[in-house]
């Protein structure tokens, strides 16, 4: 992802370190976003923490190594590796104003978005059947509160995708929507990350 | 259909609340009658409502905060009046579970809808001015962030009327604020009015990171920003640090309470400890969040009021830099008690007691920056002297709560609740009045009144030490917290003292009220022409008062600390007459359309009304993914236009 590279007018545009005042748009824009991003990891830090604290208080309930399929989490887990580099793509894409690859590599980025859900959903109703709900111990309440968040941000992402695309449909890729695809995949990377700590310390350090 | 909601949510026996929800009730009528007679509705909503003017914003984020201040100051005033009267055999006029909400509500309000929209007023009303820029990098959300918190006000004020508040005190410890030990409604109005205006605050954090890193005016290099835009900056870190934390604390305890999850209840595994870490971890950068824009504005006061730079910029912005990182290692000094062990609990005592490090370079550095000034006592000075002498006391008090075995005799005592008001009145309260009294005219282009200035300066002043130098005492003598009954008649002096000193703070506010009357009545001859009444040094001087929507004309060229002074010295226009056209941001209802779904989704989910908790979502998002939709969201003012405007300044 390179947002500094890109929209860049050919003047010394200012970054806005002062010397050549106020920043572009473009560069307001994504920073701006960057620092909602970092807010959310924080909100994530906190149930990591919380996860890692209560994830032995399982209450004489099933713990993680019953519970876990870990070859399906692993299926679930390159779903959301493989959606993050389409979605690459679909903005590079955009960047060089195809709109035609922008809407394929998006369609492979909603579904490998959605199967991630899919997965992910059958698997919270298939412990939730077998007693291993929420409500079951604190452990579980940590388990469901930390995936099923990410798995909340996931949904916002693919709303949000769609609501972009139809923007790029009715509005045409301009600077504006452009910058608006930039956010969306730093925010669909930023999942990525967070995915990659759920799977490490949830499900390969609890799994076993 | 209406969930948990019914008549006898109206609290008919308890003539207390009904009688002030009853008052408040008119006021508001009365208002809106007003309003309505007056034909002002369309203008309200014109240039005030709908308003993404950062200026506009702020200024009613201060009308926020000191309207609920006397919401705030009434609860202490009943507090303090229940711990003189109920003495002995007295039973006193509050019933437990009443006096309960009373001080749960108090806190609450105190910190987050006094204190905080104050303090944010004050940074988007003198913030982008101060750096020369025409607004912050986002004005709608600036927006949405405003009437989200103005939401979550509403929300709690609802509880006066519609079902109880909560009784767990303002951090809501569980097991108590757990289902199982707080079963109605309150602690649900608690969470979800804080969710709801936490949720603002947030946004107002990444705003105003950006605006501060990313949009200054040309040659604003960081180290010619003014002190109170870093102290501004280390404050919105601070929020998009901690606040995060807040809201998935509060999600947990949700979750507990309206799924039956178990993060911190007594049974199946759950921690209340991790409850108390997660709390504070933000709670105590919160107070930081607090006192940095106050530090700030003592700051811009001292240097303004003495007519010299001030001492050592530099080591004031490393200080409060400092200060930022080590708020966030301190926090397990909130329970010293609960357990940690002594070498955990010696290495946040040591963290605390160094905080008081920087924070004494920067006394040192308003001290030696009035030394040799010549000093100009008018009311902003004064609260600057008389902060620094109270900020101090207060502080020592800490650094003695922060040594662990004191703490374990002083902790949940009346010495505790003094300290901590010695340093929130003494401090950020001072400091948001200073800044009030100091940037008044630029807002509104008249001066305030000083005479009624000076008065409400040494009643709060006064009124201060006899409030709550009798609770150090008191402390010392073993008087805990929260007392809703005395039972040792030997305290009954000191608390009449107490509450003697509150009504004195009673006058103070009585005075603020009068200074705002009287300047307005007698505002043509106070008129600010010059947009310079205090002979400042930065650049929110530089322009008229009040500002022009777009601040400035053309951006001012910065070109040393103290830009406006040396321009002033160098006999330099601020910046040459404006020739082209300006771009201002329009506009926009999305803020207070949002606010009203988020109202609607927070009070239908406390009453279990689940179908219109989704409905308010529903709103809510359909707002804003609407709002977002658009493409250009700024009207341009043409040269032509402009050119009489600027004439005419």
């Amino acid at each position: 992802m390179t947002i500094a590279a890109t929209d860049r007018a050919p003047t010394a545009v200012s970054t806005g370190r002062g010397v050549h005042g106020p920043a572009s748009k473009r560069i307001v824009v994504a920073y701006g976003f960057w620092i909602f991003i970092l807010s959310d990891m924080v909100m994530f830090a906190a149930l990591f923490a919380t996860y890692a604290v209560l994830s032995r208080n399982t209450a004489g309930g099933p713990s993680g190594a019953e519970l876990f399929n870990l070859p399906n989490v692993f299926i679930e887990t390159m779903c959301l590796l493989l959606s993050s580099y389409t979605c690459g793509l679909g903005v590079l894409s955009a960047e060089r104003r195809q709109p035609a690859r922008l809407f394929v590599f998006a369609a492979f980025t909603f579904a490998l978005g959605a199967a991630f859900l899919f997965i992910e959903g059958t698997e919270f109703a298939r412990m939730a059947e077998s007693g291993a709900g929420p409500s079951r111990s604190a452990f579980l309440s940590a388990f469901f509160t930390l995936v099923g968040m990410h798995g909340a941000h996931v949904t916002c992402g693919l709303i949000a995708l769609v609501y972009l695309l139809a923007q790029v449909v009715a509005e045409g890729l301009q600077a504006a929507v452009l910058r608006r695809l930039l956010c969306w995949s730093l925010f669909w990377h930023a999942l990525d990350i967070v995915w990659v700590g759920v799977f490490t310390l949830v499900y390969l350090m609890g799994g076993r | 259909m209406l969930g948990k909601l019914s008549w006898a949510a109206i609290p008919f026996n308890e003539p207390l609340p009904l009688l002030s929800a009853a008052v408040v009730g008119i006021v508001i009528l009365a208002v809106l009658a007003t309003t309505t007679v007056k034909g002002w509705w369309p203008y309200l909503w014109r240039e005030w409502l709908t308003s993404v003017d950062h200026k506009r914003i702020g200024v009613m984020y201060e009308v926020l905060g000191l309207v609920m201040l006397l919401r705030g100051f009434s609860d202490a005033i009943m507090m303090r009046t229940q711990q003189a009267i109920a003495v002995g055999g007295a039973p006193g006029y509050l019933p437990p579970q009443h006096y309960d909400q009373v001080f749960s509500a108090h806190g609450t309000i105190m910190i987050f809808f006094v204190a905080m929209p104050l303090v944010i007023g004050l940074m988007n009303f003198a913030v982008p001015l101060q750096l020369g820029v025409r607004d912050v990098a986002f004005p709608v959300l600036n927006s949405v962030s405003f009437w989200l918190t103005a939401s979550g006000a509403l929300l709690i004020n609802a509880s006066l009327v519609i079902g109880v508040f909560s009784r767990a005190s303002w951090w809501g410890y569980p097991p108590l604020s757990e289902l199982a030990y707080s079963p109605d409604v309150g602690v649900d109005y608690y969470l979800w009015s804080l969710q709801i205006s936490g949720i603002g605050t947030l946004l107002t954090g990444v705003n105003f990171v950006t605006t501060i890193l990313k949009l200054r005016a040309p040659g604003m290099t960081y180290f010619r920003m003014p002190v109170f835009c870093w102290t501004a900056l280390a404050s919105n870190l601070l929020i998009v640090a901690a606040f995060p934390i807040l809201t998935a604390t509060f999600t947990m305890l949700l979750l507990d309470r309206y799924l039956g999850m178990h993060f911190f209840t007594n049974d199946r595994g759950g921690n209340q400890m991790m409850y108390a870490n997660l709390f504070w971890a933000w709670g105590h950068p919160e107070v930081y969040i607090l006192i940095l824009p106050a530090f700030g504005v003592f700051s811009e006061v001292a240097a303004t009021f003495s007519g010299k730079g001030l001492f050592s910029y530099r080591s004031m912005v490393w200080a409060t830099l400092g200060i930022c990182v080590l708020s966030l290692m301190v926090w397990l000094h909130h329970f010293f008690t609960m357990g940690a062990g002594a070498d955990v609990n010696s290495f946040f005592g040591i963290m605390s007691s160094i905080i008081a490090v920087p924070t004494g370079v920067k006394v040192f550095n308003w001290l030696f920056t009035l030394f040799r000034g010549r000093v100009v006592f008018k009311t902003p000075a004064l609260w600057l002297i008389g902060f620094m002498v109270t900020f101090v006391i207060g502080g020592m008090t800490g650094v003695l709560l922060a040594v662990p075995p004191v703490d374990f005799v002083l902790h949940n005592s009346a010495f505790l609740v003094a300290h901590f008001h010695n340093v929130i009145i003494g401090g950020v309260v001072f400091g948001a009045i200073a800044g009030y009294q100091y940037w008044f005219p630029k807002a509104f282009g008249f001066t305030l009144d000083e005479r009624w200035g000076k008065a409400s300066f040494w009643c709060w002043f006064v009124g201060f030490y006899l409030a709550f130098v009798p609770l150090y005492q008191l402390g010392l003598m073993g008087m805990t917290r929260r007392l809703q009954h005395i039972a040792d008649p030997s305290w009954r002096p000191l608390l009449l003292v107490a509450e003697a000193g509150a009504i004195v703070i009673f006058l103070g506010i009585l005075c603020q009220i009068a200074q705002l009357y009287v300047s307005i009545r007698t505002r043509e001859q106070r008129r600010d022409l010059t947009g310079d009444p205090w002979d400042g040094r930065t650049l929110e001087w530089s322009t008229t008062s009040p500002p022009p929507a777009y601040n400035f004309a053309v951006l001012p060229r910065v070109e040393s600390i103290d830009a406006f002074w040396h321009m002033k010295r160098a006999g330099r226009p601020a910046a040459e007459p404006a020739h082209e056209a300006i771009a201002v941001p329009r506009n926009s209802p999305a803020g207070f359309i949002t606010a009203f779904f988020a109202v609607v989704m927070g009070f239908s989910l406390i009453w279990h009304i689940w179908w219109l908790a989704i409905l308010g979502f529903l709103g809510a998002a359909i707002v804003v993914l609407a709002a977002a939709w658009r493409i250009e969201r700024e009207d341009e003012i043409p040269a032509a236009e402009l050119a009489p405007i600027e004439r005419a300044r």
